[in-house]
Protein backbone atom coordinates (compact mmCIF):
# COMPACT_ATOMS: atom_id res chain seq x y z
CA UNK A 1 0.00 0.00 0.00
CA UNK A 2 1.40 3.15 -0.83
CA UNK A 3 0.63 6.33 1.69
CA UNK A 4 1.41 10.08 0.17
CA UNK A 5 3.10 11.82 2.91
CA UNK A 6 3.60 16.04 2.84
CA UNK A 7 6.43 18.41 3.75
CA UNK A 8 9.90 18.98 3.11
CA UNK A 9 9.17 20.61 -0.08
CA UNK A 10 12.11 23.65 1.04
CA UNK A 11 14.30 21.08 1.69
CA UNK A 12 13.61 18.98 -1.86
CA UNK A 13 14.03 22.46 -3.05
CA UNK A 14 17.58 23.05 -1.27
CA UNK A 15 18.94 19.77 -2.29
CA UNK A 16 18.10 20.01 -6.01
CA UNK A 17 19.96 23.46 -5.73
CA UNK A 18 22.87 22.50 -4.49
CA UNK A 19 22.65 19.12 -6.89
CA UNK A 20 23.00 21.77 -9.63
CA UNK A 21 26.54 23.14 -8.06
CA UNK A 22 27.95 20.08 -7.17
CA UNK A 23 26.37 19.16 -11.21
CA UNK A 24 28.25 21.85 -12.01
CA UNK A 25 31.73 21.59 -9.78
CA UNK A 26 34.38 23.75 -9.53
CA UNK A 27 33.58 26.74 -11.32
CA UNK A 28 37.41 26.98 -12.02
CA UNK A 29 37.66 24.62 -14.46
CA UNK A 30 35.75 24.71 -18.06
CA UNK A 31 32.17 23.77 -18.25
CA UNK A 32 31.67 20.47 -20.35
CA UNK A 33 29.14 21.65 -23.47
CA UNK A 34 26.72 19.06 -24.76
CA UNK A 35 28.64 18.93 -27.99
CA UNK A 36 31.73 18.22 -26.02
CA UNK A 37 29.88 14.96 -24.60
CA UNK A 38 28.51 13.98 -27.85
CA UNK A 39 31.96 13.99 -29.82
CA UNK A 40 34.32 13.10 -27.09
CA UNK A 41 32.61 10.74 -25.26
CA UNK A 42 31.21 8.61 -28.02
CA UNK A 43 30.79 5.43 -26.78
CA UNK A 44 28.91 6.77 -23.69
CA UNK A 45 26.27 8.42 -25.74
CA UNK A 46 25.64 5.33 -27.68
CA UNK A 47 24.74 3.31 -24.56
CA UNK A 48 22.40 5.69 -23.73
CA UNK A 49 21.07 5.79 -27.07
CA UNK A 50 20.98 2.06 -27.36
CA UNK A 51 19.61 1.19 -23.47
CA UNK A 52 17.46 4.98 -23.84
CA UNK A 53 15.96 2.88 -27.36
CA UNK A 54 16.14 6.74 -28.68
CA UNK A 55 18.83 7.48 -31.61
CA UNK A 56 19.47 10.97 -31.32
CA UNK A 57 22.89 11.93 -30.32
CA UNK A 58 21.85 15.09 -28.92
CA UNK A 59 19.82 14.09 -26.38
CA UNK A 60 21.64 11.42 -25.20
CA UNK A 61 24.62 13.99 -24.42
CA UNK A 62 21.86 16.43 -22.86
CA UNK A 63 21.09 13.68 -20.28
CA UNK A 64 24.57 12.66 -19.61
CA UNK A 65 25.32 15.98 -18.66
CA UNK A 66 22.09 16.19 -16.85
CA UNK A 67 23.07 13.10 -14.61
CA UNK A 68 26.56 14.08 -13.69
CA UNK A 69 27.12 11.06 -16.32
CA UNK A 70 25.40 8.53 -14.00
CA UNK A 71 24.31 6.69 -17.30
CA UNK A 72 21.37 4.85 -16.05
CA UNK A 73 19.87 7.79 -14.54
CA UNK A 74 20.57 8.98 -18.06
CA UNK A 75 18.73 6.70 -19.84
CA UNK A 76 15.91 7.13 -17.44
CA UNK A 77 15.80 10.66 -18.68
CA UNK A 78 15.77 10.05 -22.31
CA UNK A 79 13.15 7.52 -21.93
CA UNK A 80 11.07 9.68 -19.83
CA UNK A 81 11.44 12.12 -22.76
CA UNK A 82 10.34 9.30 -25.40
CA UNK A 83 6.97 8.68 -23.88
CA UNK A 84 6.04 12.17 -24.90
CA UNK A 85 6.83 11.83 -28.84
CA UNK A 86 4.17 11.24 -30.77
CA UNK A 87 4.78 8.22 -32.97
CA UNK A 88 5.18 8.99 -36.84
CA UNK A 89 5.52 5.45 -37.74
CA UNK A 90 7.41 2.31 -37.84
CA UNK A 91 10.89 2.22 -40.64
CA UNK A 92 11.29 -0.37 -42.87
CA UNK A 93 13.81 -2.76 -41.71
CA UNK A 94 16.92 -1.44 -42.22
CA UNK A 95 19.12 -3.64 -44.24
CA UNK A 96 22.69 -4.42 -42.45
CA UNK A 97 23.54 -5.99 -45.49
CA UNK A 98 24.10 -2.42 -47.18
CA UNK A 99 25.95 -1.18 -44.36
CA UNK A 100 28.73 1.56 -44.63
CA UNK A 101 31.47 -0.50 -42.83
CA UNK A 102 33.52 1.17 -40.41
CA UNK A 103 34.55 -2.08 -39.03
CA UNK A 104 34.10 -5.49 -40.47
CA UNK A 105 35.76 -8.28 -38.95
CA UNK A 106 35.35 -12.81 -38.36
CA UNK A 107 36.78 -14.58 -36.12
CA UNK A 108 35.88 -17.80 -38.07
CA UNK A 109 37.05 -17.10 -41.52
CA UNK A 110 40.63 -15.20 -41.99
CA UNK A 111 40.48 -14.70 -45.99
CA UNK A 112 36.28 -13.40 -46.62
CA UNK A 113 35.21 -11.18 -49.46
CA UNK A 114 35.62 -7.82 -48.52
CA UNK A 115 38.53 -8.26 -45.94
CA UNK A 116 38.77 -7.89 -42.61
CA UNK A 117 38.75 -4.24 -41.28
CA UNK A 118 39.24 -3.25 -37.69
CA UNK A 119 37.95 0.04 -37.60
CA UNK A 120 38.59 2.53 -34.56
CA UNK A 121 39.06 -0.42 -32.38
CA UNK A 122 40.20 -0.16 -28.55
CA UNK A 123 41.25 -4.29 -29.34
CA UNK A 124 45.28 -4.93 -29.59
CA UNK A 125 45.86 -1.72 -27.39
CA UNK A 126 47.77 -2.53 -24.58
CA UNK A 127 45.24 -0.63 -21.58
CA UNK A 128 48.22 1.58 -20.51
CA UNK A 129 47.09 4.69 -19.35
CA UNK A 130 47.86 7.60 -21.62
CA UNK A 131 49.65 10.35 -19.57
CA UNK A 132 49.33 12.57 -23.25
CA UNK A 133 45.94 12.59 -23.31
CA UNK A 134 46.24 14.68 -19.76
CA UNK A 135 48.20 17.34 -22.21
CA UNK A 136 47.88 19.48 -24.56
CA UNK A 137 48.69 17.86 -28.04
CA UNK A 138 47.31 17.84 -31.73
CA UNK A 139 46.17 14.40 -33.06
CA UNK A 140 47.45 13.08 -36.30
CA UNK A 141 45.37 12.61 -39.00
CA UNK A 142 44.29 8.73 -39.27
CA UNK A 143 45.52 7.44 -42.65
CA UNK A 144 43.24 6.82 -45.62
CA UNK A 145 43.34 3.63 -48.16
CA UNK A 146 41.73 2.97 -51.06
CA UNK A 147 37.67 2.98 -50.11
CA UNK A 148 35.08 0.11 -50.90
CA UNK A 149 33.00 1.01 -53.43
CA UNK A 150 30.82 -1.97 -53.01
CA UNK A 151 28.82 -2.72 -49.46
CA UNK A 152 30.55 -5.78 -48.15
CA UNK A 153 28.30 -9.07 -47.71
CA UNK A 154 27.00 -11.02 -44.86
CA UNK A 155 29.52 -13.74 -44.02
CA UNK A 156 26.73 -15.88 -42.86
CA UNK A 157 25.88 -16.04 -46.19
CA UNK A 158 28.57 -17.99 -47.73
CA UNK A 159 27.73 -21.31 -45.02
CA UNK A 160 23.97 -20.69 -46.21
CA UNK A 161 25.29 -21.63 -49.58
CA UNK A 162 26.18 -25.25 -48.12
CA UNK A 163 23.55 -25.57 -46.07
CA UNK A 164 26.07 -25.77 -43.17
CA UNK A 165 24.10 -23.07 -41.03
CA UNK A 166 20.38 -22.78 -40.61
CA UNK A 167 18.23 -20.54 -42.69
CA UNK A 168 16.52 -17.14 -40.70
CA UNK A 169 12.68 -18.07 -41.78
CA UNK A 170 11.39 -15.09 -44.03
CA UNK A 171 8.72 -12.88 -43.91
CA UNK A 172 7.64 -9.21 -43.37
CA UNK A 173 4.40 -9.71 -40.38
CA UNK A 174 4.59 -6.76 -38.08
CA UNK A 175 6.34 -7.81 -34.87
CA UNK A 176 5.05 -7.11 -31.35
CA UNK A 177 6.25 -4.00 -29.32
CA UNK A 178 7.13 -4.17 -26.04
CA UNK A 179 6.50 -0.53 -25.75
CA UNK A 180 2.85 -0.67 -26.84
CA UNK A 181 1.87 -3.98 -25.32
CA UNK A 182 3.34 -5.32 -22.25
CA UNK A 183 5.89 -8.60 -22.68
CA UNK A 184 3.84 -11.88 -22.70
CA UNK A 185 5.70 -15.25 -21.82
CA UNK A 186 6.62 -17.42 -24.03
CA UNK A 187 7.74 -14.16 -25.92
CA UNK A 188 8.50 -14.98 -30.08
CA UNK A 189 11.85 -14.56 -31.07
CA UNK A 190 11.08 -10.73 -31.93
CA UNK A 191 9.91 -9.65 -28.85
CA UNK A 192 13.14 -11.14 -27.42
CA UNK A 193 15.56 -9.10 -29.60
CA UNK A 194 13.52 -6.00 -28.74
CA UNK A 195 13.90 -6.72 -25.01
CA UNK A 196 17.70 -7.31 -25.29
CA UNK A 197 18.82 -4.73 -27.60
CA UNK A 198 17.46 -1.89 -24.62
CA UNK A 199 18.61 -4.49 -21.80
CA UNK A 200 21.24 -3.08 -19.56
CA UNK A 201 24.45 -4.11 -21.01
CA UNK A 202 25.89 -5.48 -17.94
CA UNK A 203 22.99 -8.07 -17.33
CA UNK A 204 23.12 -8.92 -20.67
CA UNK A 205 26.83 -9.37 -20.55
CA UNK A 206 26.73 -11.19 -17.18
CA UNK A 207 24.16 -13.74 -18.40
CA UNK A 208 26.36 -14.13 -22.16
CA UNK A 209 29.77 -14.81 -19.69
CA UNK A 210 27.35 -17.35 -17.71
CA UNK A 211 26.71 -19.46 -21.16
CA UNK A 212 30.62 -18.99 -21.71
CA UNK A 213 31.38 -20.70 -18.11
CA UNK A 214 29.38 -23.62 -18.72
CA UNK A 215 25.61 -22.16 -18.25
CA UNK A 216 23.88 -23.76 -20.90
CA UNK A 217 26.98 -23.68 -23.43
CA UNK A 218 26.26 -22.98 -26.53
CA UNK A 219 29.69 -22.82 -28.24
CA UNK A 220 29.57 -19.47 -29.71
CA UNK A 221 32.32 -18.00 -32.25
CA UNK A 222 31.97 -14.43 -33.69
CA UNK A 223 31.29 -15.37 -37.43
CA UNK A 224 30.78 -11.52 -38.14
CA UNK A 225 30.92 -8.03 -36.16
CA UNK A 226 30.46 -5.01 -37.91
CA UNK A 227 30.12 -1.60 -37.14
CA UNK A 228 28.75 1.09 -39.34
CA UNK A 229 25.93 3.29 -41.09
CA UNK A 230 22.44 2.35 -42.41
CA UNK A 231 19.86 4.06 -44.20
CA UNK A 232 16.55 4.57 -43.06
CA UNK A 233 13.45 4.21 -44.84
CA UNK A 234 10.19 4.57 -44.13
CA UNK A 235 6.70 4.40 -46.25
CA UNK A 236 4.87 7.96 -46.01
CA UNK A 237 1.39 8.11 -46.48
CA UNK A 238 1.02 11.64 -48.38
CA UNK A 239 3.36 10.69 -50.85
CA UNK A 240 2.89 6.73 -51.33
CA UNK A 241 6.15 6.10 -51.44
CA UNK A 242 8.92 5.01 -48.81
CA UNK A 243 11.81 7.82 -48.91
CA UNK A 244 14.74 8.01 -46.30
CA UNK A 245 14.39 9.35 -43.15
CA UNK A 246 17.80 9.19 -41.97
CA UNK A 247 21.28 6.76 -41.38
CA UNK A 248 21.83 5.49 -37.84
CA UNK A 249 25.31 3.67 -36.63
CA UNK A 250 24.73 0.30 -35.74
CA UNK A 251 26.56 -2.67 -34.33
CA UNK A 252 25.69 -6.25 -35.60
CA UNK A 253 27.20 -9.88 -34.11
CA UNK A 254 25.92 -12.78 -36.10
CA UNK A 255 27.15 -15.60 -33.88
CA UNK A 256 28.08 -18.87 -35.48
CA UNK A 257 27.56 -21.64 -32.68
CA UNK A 258 28.06 -25.35 -32.47
CA UNK A 259 24.96 -27.78 -33.09
CA UNK A 260 25.09 -31.98 -32.79
CA UNK A 261 21.18 -32.33 -33.76
CA UNK A 262 18.68 -32.88 -31.97
CA UNK A 263 15.28 -34.44 -31.72
CA UNK A 264 13.93 -31.81 -34.39
CA UNK A 265 17.08 -30.64 -36.42
CA UNK A 266 19.80 -32.18 -38.45
CA UNK A 267 23.84 -31.29 -37.18
CA UNK A 268 24.27 -27.95 -38.68
CA UNK A 269 25.69 -24.38 -37.53
CA UNK A 270 23.06 -22.91 -35.57
CA UNK A 271 22.62 -18.49 -34.95
CA UNK A 272 22.53 -16.34 -32.33
CA UNK A 273 21.97 -12.77 -33.19
CA UNK A 274 22.80 -9.02 -31.54
CA UNK A 275 21.93 -5.54 -33.25
CA UNK A 276 22.55 -2.83 -30.87
CA UNK A 277 22.62 1.74 -31.76
CA UNK A 278 25.56 3.14 -32.05
CA UNK A 279 28.89 1.66 -31.62
CA UNK A 280 28.27 -0.84 -28.80
CA UNK A 281 30.09 -4.08 -29.33
CA UNK A 282 29.93 -5.67 -26.48
CA UNK A 283 26.43 -5.01 -25.85
CA UNK A 284 26.07 -6.66 -29.43
CA UNK A 285 27.95 -9.70 -29.02
CA UNK A 286 26.09 -10.36 -25.75
CA UNK A 287 23.05 -9.63 -26.89
CA UNK A 288 23.79 -13.11 -29.51
CA UNK A 289 24.65 -15.27 -27.16
CA UNK A 290 21.51 -14.34 -24.79
CA UNK A 291 19.45 -15.13 -28.18
CA UNK A 292 21.26 -17.99 -28.93
CA UNK A 293 20.75 -19.37 -25.43
CA UNK A 294 16.62 -18.22 -24.97
CA UNK A 295 16.12 -20.31 -28.60
CA UNK A 296 17.05 -24.12 -26.77
CA UNK A 297 13.19 -24.65 -27.31
CA UNK A 298 12.61 -24.05 -30.79
CA UNK A 299 15.90 -26.25 -31.83
CA UNK A 300 15.11 -28.81 -29.59
CA UNK A 301 17.50 -28.46 -26.78
CA UNK A 302 17.68 -29.93 -23.44
CA UNK A 303 16.26 -27.28 -20.74
CA UNK A 304 19.76 -27.57 -18.67
CA UNK A 305 18.11 -25.01 -15.85
CA UNK A 306 20.58 -22.13 -16.62
CA UNK A 307 19.66 -18.91 -15.85
CA UNK A 308 20.25 -17.60 -19.39
CA UNK A 309 17.78 -20.46 -20.96
CA UNK A 310 15.14 -18.79 -18.66
CA UNK A 311 13.36 -16.62 -21.08
CA UNK A 312 10.86 -15.17 -18.39
CA UNK A 313 14.30 -14.89 -16.09
CA UNK A 314 16.34 -13.20 -18.21
CA UNK A 315 13.32 -10.44 -20.24
CA UNK A 316 11.66 -9.52 -16.46
CA UNK A 317 14.69 -8.25 -15.29
CA UNK A 318 17.35 -6.85 -18.34
CA UNK A 319 15.90 -3.29 -18.13
CA UNK A 320 17.71 -1.24 -16.18
CA UNK A 321 15.09 1.90 -15.81
CA UNK A 322 12.21 -0.96 -14.67
CA UNK A 323 15.06 -2.65 -12.40
CA UNK A 324 16.32 0.63 -10.55
CA UNK A 325 12.89 2.02 -10.63
CA UNK A 326 11.86 -0.97 -8.22
CA UNK A 327 15.39 -1.06 -6.35
CA UNK A 328 15.29 2.70 -5.62
CA UNK A 329 11.80 3.38 -4.45
CA UNK A 330 12.56 1.36 -1.51
CA UNK A 331 14.65 4.43 0.11
CA UNK A 332 11.82 6.55 -0.65
CA UNK A 333 9.09 7.02 2.43
CA UNK A 334 7.83 4.62 3.77
CA UNK A 335 7.09 5.69 7.20
CA UNK A 336 2.88 4.16 7.52
CA UNK A 337 4.02 0.59 5.77
CA UNK A 338 7.55 0.22 8.20
CA UNK A 339 4.37 1.43 11.37
CA UNK A 340 2.46 -1.15 10.25
CA UNK A 341 5.55 -3.83 10.24
CA UNK A 342 6.61 -2.48 13.33
CA UNK A 343 2.80 -2.66 15.04
CA UNK A 344 3.47 -6.35 13.88
CA UNK A 345 6.52 -7.64 14.90
CA UNK A 346 5.58 -6.09 18.23
CA UNK A 347 2.46 -8.05 18.31
CA UNK A 348 4.38 -11.45 17.01
CA UNK A 349 7.15 -10.55 20.31
CA UNK A 350 4.24 -10.37 23.00
CA UNK A 351 2.70 -13.62 21.49
CA UNK A 352 5.70 -15.25 22.01
CA UNK A 353 6.65 -14.34 25.31
CA UNK A 354 3.05 -15.09 26.70
CA UNK A 355 3.24 -19.10 25.25
CA UNK A 356 6.77 -19.02 26.80
CA UNK A 357 5.52 -18.19 29.94
CA UNK A 358 2.01 -20.20 29.48
CA UNK A 359 4.59 -23.41 28.58
CA UNK A 360 6.75 -22.22 31.70
CA UNK A 361 3.92 -22.41 33.69
CA UNK A 362 2.53 -25.74 32.66
CA UNK A 363 6.00 -27.28 33.12
CA UNK A 364 6.43 -25.77 37.21
CA UNK B 1 8.26 3.59 -59.48
CA UNK B 2 8.46 6.18 -62.61
CA UNK B 3 11.73 8.24 -62.88
CA UNK B 4 9.79 11.16 -61.47
CA UNK B 5 9.23 9.21 -58.26
CA UNK B 6 12.45 8.11 -57.86
CA UNK B 7 14.21 11.80 -58.24
CA UNK B 8 11.85 13.03 -55.70
CA UNK B 9 12.53 9.75 -53.75
CA UNK B 10 16.81 10.61 -54.06
CA UNK B 11 16.30 14.23 -52.86
CA UNK B 12 13.85 13.46 -49.91
CA UNK B 13 16.50 11.49 -48.76
CA UNK B 14 19.43 13.73 -49.26
CA UNK B 15 17.95 16.35 -47.17
CA UNK B 16 16.99 14.24 -44.48
CA UNK B 17 20.44 13.59 -43.84
CA UNK B 18 21.59 16.85 -44.64
CA UNK B 19 23.23 19.00 -41.92
CA UNK B 20 21.03 21.63 -40.78
CA UNK B 21 23.37 24.50 -41.36
CA UNK B 22 24.74 23.42 -44.85
CA UNK B 23 20.83 23.14 -45.99
CA UNK B 24 20.31 26.74 -44.05
CA UNK B 25 23.41 28.36 -45.95
CA UNK B 26 22.29 26.94 -49.46
CA UNK B 27 18.77 28.21 -49.08
CA UNK B 28 19.66 31.77 -47.82
CA UNK B 29 22.12 32.24 -50.57
CA UNK B 30 19.17 31.69 -53.18
CA UNK B 31 17.47 34.96 -54.72
CA UNK B 32 13.92 35.56 -53.08
CA UNK B 33 12.35 32.40 -51.62
CA UNK B 34 8.71 31.91 -52.11
CA UNK B 35 6.11 32.47 -49.82
CA UNK B 36 4.69 29.15 -48.35
CA UNK B 37 2.14 28.46 -45.84
CA UNK B 38 1.97 25.50 -43.34
CA UNK B 39 -0.31 22.72 -44.06
CA UNK B 40 1.30 20.50 -40.71
CA UNK B 41 3.78 23.22 -39.00
CA UNK B 42 7.16 21.36 -37.77
CA UNK B 43 6.43 18.90 -35.49
CA UNK B 44 9.16 16.22 -33.87
CA UNK B 45 7.92 13.00 -33.23
CA UNK B 46 9.55 9.53 -32.88
CA UNK B 47 9.93 6.65 -35.53
CA UNK B 48 10.35 2.79 -35.05
CA UNK B 49 13.21 1.49 -36.54
CA UNK B 50 12.83 -2.25 -37.36
CA UNK B 51 15.56 -4.53 -37.99
CA UNK B 52 15.89 -8.20 -39.28
CA UNK B 53 16.40 -11.10 -37.21
CA UNK B 54 19.84 -12.28 -38.57
CA UNK B 55 20.21 -9.83 -40.28
CA UNK B 56 17.86 -11.50 -43.47
CA UNK B 57 15.18 -12.93 -41.58
CA UNK B 58 11.86 -11.60 -40.25
CA UNK B 59 11.52 -7.60 -38.71
CA UNK B 60 11.73 -6.96 -34.84
CA UNK B 61 11.58 -3.78 -33.40
CA UNK B 62 15.35 -2.28 -32.93
CA UNK B 63 14.62 1.26 -30.75
CA UNK B 64 12.70 4.73 -31.88
CA UNK B 65 14.80 7.84 -33.56
CA UNK B 66 13.50 11.08 -33.13
CA UNK B 67 12.13 12.33 -37.03
CA UNK B 68 10.78 16.10 -37.52
CA UNK B 69 8.03 16.63 -39.82
CA UNK B 70 6.52 19.45 -41.67
CA UNK B 71 4.15 20.11 -44.98
CA UNK B 72 3.93 23.41 -46.54
CA UNK B 73 2.30 24.99 -49.94
CA UNK B 74 3.69 27.82 -52.19
CA UNK B 75 1.77 30.64 -53.15
CA UNK B 76 1.38 29.13 -56.75
CA UNK B 77 0.38 25.57 -55.65
CA UNK B 78 2.85 23.05 -54.99
CA UNK B 79 2.77 21.10 -51.92
CA UNK B 80 6.44 20.15 -50.09
CA UNK B 81 7.01 17.73 -47.43
CA UNK B 82 10.16 17.22 -45.34
CA UNK B 83 10.57 14.17 -42.88
CA UNK B 84 14.46 14.84 -41.33
CA UNK B 85 16.51 13.19 -39.04
CA UNK B 86 16.35 14.76 -35.14
CA UNK B 87 15.04 17.35 -33.84
CA UNK B 88 14.96 20.61 -35.70
CA UNK B 89 12.27 22.44 -36.67
CA UNK B 90 13.85 24.84 -39.31
CA UNK B 91 15.58 22.19 -41.08
CA UNK B 92 12.01 20.30 -41.18
CA UNK B 93 10.66 23.54 -43.12
CA UNK B 94 13.51 24.19 -45.54
CA UNK B 95 13.18 20.69 -46.77
CA UNK B 96 9.85 21.07 -47.47
CA UNK B 97 10.34 24.22 -48.93
CA UNK B 98 13.29 22.87 -51.09
CA UNK B 99 10.75 19.76 -51.90
CA UNK B 100 7.65 22.20 -53.18
CA UNK B 101 10.36 24.41 -55.22
CA UNK B 102 12.12 21.15 -56.98
CA UNK B 103 7.90 21.36 -58.17
CA UNK B 104 8.54 24.63 -60.10
CA UNK B 105 10.16 25.72 -62.99
CA UNK B 106 13.50 26.76 -60.44
CA UNK B 107 14.04 22.91 -59.86
CA UNK B 108 17.25 23.25 -61.93
CA UNK B 109 18.43 26.34 -59.82
CA UNK B 110 17.73 24.39 -56.77
CA UNK B 111 19.33 21.08 -58.09
CA UNK B 112 22.61 22.90 -59.04
CA UNK B 113 23.04 25.64 -56.33
CA UNK B 114 21.32 23.10 -52.94
CA UNK B 115 21.30 19.50 -53.99
CA UNK B 116 23.92 18.79 -55.29
CA UNK B 117 26.70 20.46 -53.20
CA UNK B 118 24.88 19.06 -49.96
CA UNK B 119 24.88 15.51 -52.05
CA UNK B 120 28.80 16.17 -52.78
CA UNK B 121 29.46 17.66 -48.76
CA UNK B 122 27.61 13.92 -47.81
CA UNK B 123 29.35 11.69 -50.86
CA UNK B 124 33.03 13.09 -49.85
CA UNK B 125 32.20 12.72 -45.83
CA UNK B 126 31.08 8.64 -46.79
CA UNK B 127 33.79 8.18 -48.97
CA UNK B 128 36.64 10.22 -46.23
CA UNK B 129 35.17 7.58 -43.93
CA UNK B 130 35.34 4.31 -45.58
CA UNK B 131 39.09 5.54 -46.82
CA UNK B 132 40.07 5.53 -43.23
CA UNK B 133 37.99 1.65 -42.47
CA UNK B 134 39.93 0.49 -45.69
CA UNK B 135 43.20 1.60 -43.82
CA UNK B 136 42.29 -0.65 -41.38
CA UNK B 137 42.21 -3.71 -43.21
CA UNK B 138 44.26 -6.92 -41.71
CA UNK B 139 45.76 -9.69 -43.20
CA UNK B 140 45.53 -12.44 -40.98
CA UNK B 141 47.60 -15.90 -41.36
CA UNK B 142 47.64 -18.80 -39.20
CA UNK B 143 50.64 -20.63 -37.70
CA UNK B 144 51.35 -23.84 -37.92
CA UNK B 145 51.62 -25.08 -33.96
CA UNK B 146 54.15 -27.34 -32.76
CA UNK B 147 51.18 -30.14 -32.06
CA UNK B 148 49.86 -30.17 -35.72
CA UNK B 149 53.76 -30.86 -37.43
Amino acid sequence: MYVAVKGGERAIENAHAWLAEERRGDKGVAELSVAQIREQLSLAVNRVMAEGSLYDPDLAALAIKQARGDLIEAIFLVRAYRTTLPRLGASKPVETGEMACDRRISATFKDVPGGQLLGPTFDYTHRLLDFALDAEGEIPEAQSGEPQAAPVPHITGFLNRDGMIEQEPQGDATPPDLTREPMEFPANRALRLQNLTRGDEGFVLGLAYSTQRGYARNHAFVGELRVGTVPVEMEIPELGFAIEIGELRLTECETVNQFKGSKTEPPQFTRGYGLTFGMTERKAISMALVDRALRWRELGEDDLGAAAQDEEFVLAHSDNIQATGFLEHIKLPHYVDFQSELELVRRLRREAQATRQDQQEAAE
Amino acid sequence: MNDATEDRKIWMGLLARASAADLADRLGALDRLPQAHDLRAPEIGGVMVRGRIGGTGQPFNLGEMTVTRCSLRLESGEVGHGYVQGRDKTKARNAALVDAMMQTVRAGEIRASVLAPLAEAQAARDTARAAKAAATKAEFFTMVRGEDQ
